[in-house]
């Protein structure tokens, strides 16, 4: 009997988090309860992108989309929405923008303003069986690069697409491409790029586990295109929903003789095995991923050689990104020139972003090129929650910048993020708002960059080192204004003299919040106060005129320093404060600053 | 897998499975399964509905269930929404009836007056 019904449910690691793999047991059980196991068919899929609103299911054929769904609430929405056609109001969505209720997926705003080309997929087919990637147009694309097209064509219309670099770099795909095509060796290999490591960045693991037939895809085209034979996925074992499913998808692909040898009677012969990697940030270096494939220490080395010429192995090798290779198929599929028409001139396509920090709608969006940083974090992101204000958004992670609010108009594109002090990355943004101190989120970053320095060159592993030292110094309030000028030499001194990307781009998040925020580091330094009330050190919670005396703050002091009755202004015992900041969250009209106040006011508070 | 064709073909097998995923305009068959409706015998007529549909490979018909449509004397009810919107009403449905509805309706284009609610409630 034909289906009537098809539930999805996310299976993205941040949904599978929250226990949608129960979940689908449960309906499971349910629905053989009931008896309509035959007519509803449960799919587990891909990331949906809409994280915050997790654990995620859809019903067709009524696009029914339901959040923060419970293994409790399964049992309601089979007895209502499957077998009675009710939908169940409590569990659908409140569209974050205009308040709405929202029923129909393709009525949420979220996904309204995307256009969805790296994650065409995901969320809408079950990654774990083949005949759903083949019936959106799957493997259709290798069949006619493998018998319409020689390799030289292929890379080609790579070129002619303008398809960049995802992983952070930008670099052109194609003539990476052209490269590793010339060179002239009898075995050369394709490495897809999967060491995702920047804090708050999880687009590639999104592809990986959403729909990881696109990479394979992609990788045995670029093999056909360069002459290789073996591709290799270097992915992080920290990632073991993405591996599980990646092997899944090649067994598939054998076993359907996508894979292996004589591809579609072409006589063309291609294999991908994976690589696990132990998770060290340096590992996404193109060069120390192809030490740590060999078996040696991940460390980078000196390019040139370039890895088209002298690779893994001493053979030509091409490493693309795994968002990079996710846009390739559909580039053969619809054309170069229709990719071309997305995005703008000298960025086409899309990028994928990873919403997170204080935003709204935490999840992922992919949007063209040229899309304002605006429309991506207030009309897709939802804006920022608790009536707070926005502050500024890192992008690129720990090699990135933050952008802040004069710049939140300019459209994003690779190049224009380079001229924001920032960098494309690939693809996280962190949105921070009034409550970050900008100290010390610089600091966080450096940290990371601190442990994972590979320690191989001396600027990087020294020059970081210092500079968190100092950052340490100015959180803990000992800071001078010499340690300003002495971070921003050392910075830029880093900057200039590493040897690979990692160590180049670590001081960005501290020189570039130093040019965007320095009164607050001045206000770390003179004042001995951190404006945004984040180091215990340098805040000093004053309760200001503003107060309704609603004895909020003082039932969630954990110390009992907060006195004063009730409709009356109450006051901070500085003494015996701990600057947990618990006072600052629960006041209702935000009369609770660490601002620095004239002093008498500070006498008597 | 050796050919293109192979690749078209199981291309357009699998696609069928999830086609309703992607459909957005096509026939809708809504069959009323609130209580009245199943207590009525509703639930026999979708799945009647569901196996002559797909033994007729039918894919541009989406067949769902509805609440209660506020004539309960005259269930199960069966709503035909075509693709412009008109709706054809058909009440009192049997499993024999949705052979012909099938039939006549869908596939000839031909609204079965006799079983339609505005006929049958006079």
């Amino acid at each position: 009997m034909l289906e009537r019904m098809q539930i999805l449910i996310c299976g993205g690691t941040g949904c599978l988090s929250s226990h949608s793999k129960d979940i689908q047991k449960e309906f499971d059980r349910v629905l053989t309860e009931m008896g309509l196991h035959d007519e509803v068919k449960l799919v587990l899929t891909g990331c949906f992108g809409l994280c915050e609103k997790g654990p995620v299911v859809i019903v067709y054929p009524d696009e029914t989309f339901y959040s923060h769904v419970q293994v409790a609430d399964v049992a309601e929405i089979c007895e209502e929405h499957v077998l009675k056609g009710r939908i169940v109001e409590r569990l659908t969505v409140k569209d974050p923008i205009d308040k709405t209720k929202v029923k129909n997926f393709s009525e949420l705003n979220f996904y309204a303003k995307q256009r969805r080309i790296a994650l065409r997929n995901c969320g809408n087919i079950n990654p774990s069986d083949i005949k759903e990637y083949i019936a959106r147009d799957g493997y259709a694309a290798l069949g006619k690069v493998l018998t319409s097209m020689t390799p030289v064509q292929v890379v080609e219309e790579v070129k002619k697409s303008g398809l960049r670099g995802r992983g952070g770099a930008g670099f052109p795909t194609g003539l990476k491409w052209e490269f590793a095509s010339k060179s002239t060796d009898d075995i050369k290999y394709v490495i897809c790029n999967a060491d995702e490591g920047d804090p708050g960045a999880f687009m590639d693991r999104s592809v990986l586990e959403g729909d990881p037939h696109s990479v394979l895809e992609a990788m045995t085209i670029c093999g056909y295109a360069i002459g290789a034979h073996q591709g290799y996925i270097y992915v992080r074992a920290e990632y073991p929903v993405a591996v599980e499913r990646l092997n899944h998808a090649i067994r598939e692909s054998h076993e359907m003789r996508l894979l292996g040898e004589d591809i579609f009677g072409s006589g063309f012969h291609f294999d991908i095995e994976l690589r696990l990697g132990a998770g060290a940030f340096v590992c996404g270096e193109e060069t120390a991923l192809m030490a740590s494939i060999e078996g040696q220490r991940g460390m980078p080395r000196l390019k040139p050689p370039f890895p088209a010429v002298k690779g893994l192995w001493g053979h030509p090798t091409n490493v693309n990104n795994v968002e990079t290779f996710a846009n390739v198929p559909v580039i053969f599929l619809k054309g170069a020139d229709w990719f071309r028409g997305i995005g703008t001139e000298k960025s086409t396509g899309t990028k994928v972003f990873a919403l997170g920090g204080k935003i709204a709608n935490t999840g992922l969006v992919e949007v063209p090129m040229g899309t304002t940083l605006r429309e991506v974090i207030f009309d897709i992101g939802g804006g920022i929650p608790n009536r707070r204000r926005f502050k500024a958004v890192q992008t690129g992670g720990p090699s990135g910048g933050c952008i802040t609010e004069k710049n939140l108009d300019t459209p994003i594109d690779f190049d224009s993020m380079i001229a924001m002090g920032s960098m494309m990355g690939s693809g996280g943004m962190i949105v921070m708002d009034e409550d970050n101190c900008m100290v010390d989120v610089a600091r966080f970053y450096l940290d990371f960059t601190v442990d994972e320095s590979c320690g191989k060159c001396t600027p990087c592993r020294e020059g970081t080192r210092r500079m968190l030292d100092i950052l340490n110094k100015i959180c803990a309030g000992k800071g001078t204004m010499e340690d300003l000028d002495t971070l921003e030499s050392i910075g830029n001194m880093v900057k200039e003299s590493s040897l690979c990307a990692l160590g180049q781009s670590a001081p960005s998040p501290v020189l570039s919040t130093l040019k965007h925020f320095r009164d607050e580091y001045i206000a770390h330094v003179v004042d001995h106060v951190c404006p945004a009330g984040v180091c215990a050190n340098l805040t000093n919670y004053v309760v200001t005129d503003h107060c309704i005396g609603c004895t909020k703050c003082a039932k969630n002091c954990p110390v009992g320093a907060i006195t004063g009755s009730v409709k009356q202004r109450h006051f901070i015992d500085l003494t015996k404060c701990i600057r947990c900041g618990a006072c600052k969250k629960a006041c209702p009209v935000n009369a609770i600053t660490s601002k620095p106040l004239p002093k008498e006011v500070q006498l008597n508070g | 897998m050796k050919t293109l064709e192979d690749l078209k073909k199981l291309r357009d097998e699998s696609l069928k499975a999830m086609e309703m995923r992607y459909l957005r305009n096509g026939v809708r068959i809504q069959v009323g399964m609130g209580t009245c409706g199943i207590a009525a015998g509703a639930r026999p007529v979708l799945q009647k509905f569901i196996e002559e549909t797909s033994s007729h490979n039918m894919n541009n018909v989406i067949i769902t269930q509805v609440g209660c449509m506020g004539e309960c004397a005259f269930e199960p009810i069966v709503e035909i929404v075509e693709q412009d919107g008109t709706k054809t009403t058909y009440c009192k449905v049997s499993e024999r009836m949705v052979y012909e509805i099938v039939e006549e309706h869908l596939i000839n284009g031909r609204r079965l007056d006799r079983y339609m609610l505005s006929a049958v409630k006079k």
